[in-house]
């Protein structure tokens, strides 16, 4: 478990790794790159498995299920998106 | 196991940093989303023995949904023309804010149902303070996004009327604004039910009325913004479950998507807020 402090300066380096790793970014990359964080931010899924896990009433076992459904269909479309858009730039690139 | 759960996400963590580092180069890109791949995959895989998963209903359910949602965003993504793919990433990104907002609702429902045993009147006694607001804020962001990322879909797939504008849009969404805002607060304050649904509710409509306004040119620069917003609302479910790993990945995209925004809006000639509100200014002046 994660709290307090700690948790706040992970989310303080979090958010400056974030920042430095996509600053010097073509522009050509800027829509598979926002396809690709949206495919990690698909991490969601494993916090809506954790709610669904302890859910205690059918209300919250629905709820979690919605939350389980959406995020797995968030990671796993965004991961074939991102790969079919890199996919399509690699194949342009090399007849031009 | 606990260990190996925690160095799965260590694990992971590093994948999408590296992954996400990658991709911001045309000669690698290719990797780096395999690397976040398979860090997604690490991640899935050990959370099925996470401690907190208990009882044999919730992991059945955890195994369909999983493989319904999975299965429907293959194929559906499998499918769809290139030219469609900027509405299928506002799609996924609004499923991941659904979830996002999804994880707030039940963990707030959580709180209000040990209201009872633990013997505390208010929602924010129960869940501490911070973690309450974080819940809630993560809750909100993950809604808007939800339902603006599902209105920017419909407006790229031509689902939706272009200029679907109401008068005086802008001062219904203020109030709108203020409304999500309040009734975040009384969720805090109050033991109940009601405020919970009154707030989801809201936050859903705002979302929506948040994007009607804007225009179909402008939408890749917010998706790209809701995407961002995901990203935050995932880091705060991070704080409120007490993991690294959401909250790593979520900062890291919250992050990497604002600037990604503002440089998408930059190579577009138009400032973020032109971007936003355009809408209400030119309909204001026209109606």
């Amino acid at each position: 478990m994660i709290e307090g402090f700690t948790a706040l300066y992970i989310f303080m380096l979090s958010a400056v790794a974030g920042y430095e790793v996509i600053s010097r970014v073509p522009v050509i990359l800027h829509t598979p790159l926002m396809s690709g964080s949206n495919f990690i931010h698909g991490i969601v899924v494993v916090g809506a498995m954790i709610v669904l896990g302890h859910a205690a009433t059918p209300m919250e076992q629905l709820i979690g299920f919605i939350a389980v459904l959406l995020g797995a269909g968030n990671a796993v479309g965004g991961y074939v998106v991102t790969e079919r858009m890199l996919e399509m730039f690699k194949s342009s690139k090399s007849e031009g | 196991m606990e260990t190996l759960i925690q160095l799965s996400y260590f694990l992971a963590a590093v994948l999408f940093i590296v992954g996400l580092k990658a991709m911001s180069s045309p000669k690698t890109a290719r990797k780096g989303v395999m690397w976040a791949g398979v860090g997604m995959v690490l991640a899935v895989v050990v959370t099925l023995f996470h401690g907190d998963i208990q009882g044999f209903s919730n992991y059945l359910l955890i195994f369909v949904a999983i493989a319904i949602g999975s299965s429907l965003a293959w194929v559906t993504a499998k499918r769809v023309q290139m030219t469609e793919m900027p509405q299928m990433v506002a799609l996924y990104n609004g499923m991941g804010g659904g979830s996002a907002g999804a994880i707030g609702a039940v963990a707030l429902m959580e709180a209000q149902r040990k209201l009872v045993e633990s013997g505390d009147s208010v929602i924010h006694q129960q869940m501490g303070f911070d973690i309450a607001v974080l819940a809630v804020l993560g809750g909100l962001i993950g809604t808007v996004a939800f339902s603006g990322s599902l209105v920017a879909w419909a407006k790229l797939d031509g689902r939706m009327q272009r200029n679907s504008l109401m008068p005086a849009q802008q001062i219904v969404n203020i109030v709108l604004f203020a409304a999500m805002v309040l009734a975040g607060i009384w969720v805090l304050f109050s033991g109940g039910m009601t405020s919970i649904v009154v707030f989801f509710a809201l936050a859903l409509v705002f979302g929506v009325f948040m994007t009607v306004p804007i225009g179909g040119a402008d939408m890749p620069v917010v998706i790209s913004l809701f995407n961002a917003l995901t990203g935050l609302a995932v880091g705060f479910k991070g704080f409120v479950l007490g993991n690294a790993a959401l909250i790593i990945a979520g900062t890291l995209v919250g992050a990497a998507g604002m600037l990604l925004t503002h440089l998408m809006a930059k190579a577009m000639n138009r400032p973020i807020s032109n971007v936003l509100f355009s809408g209400f200014g030119t309909q204001a002046t026209g109606g």
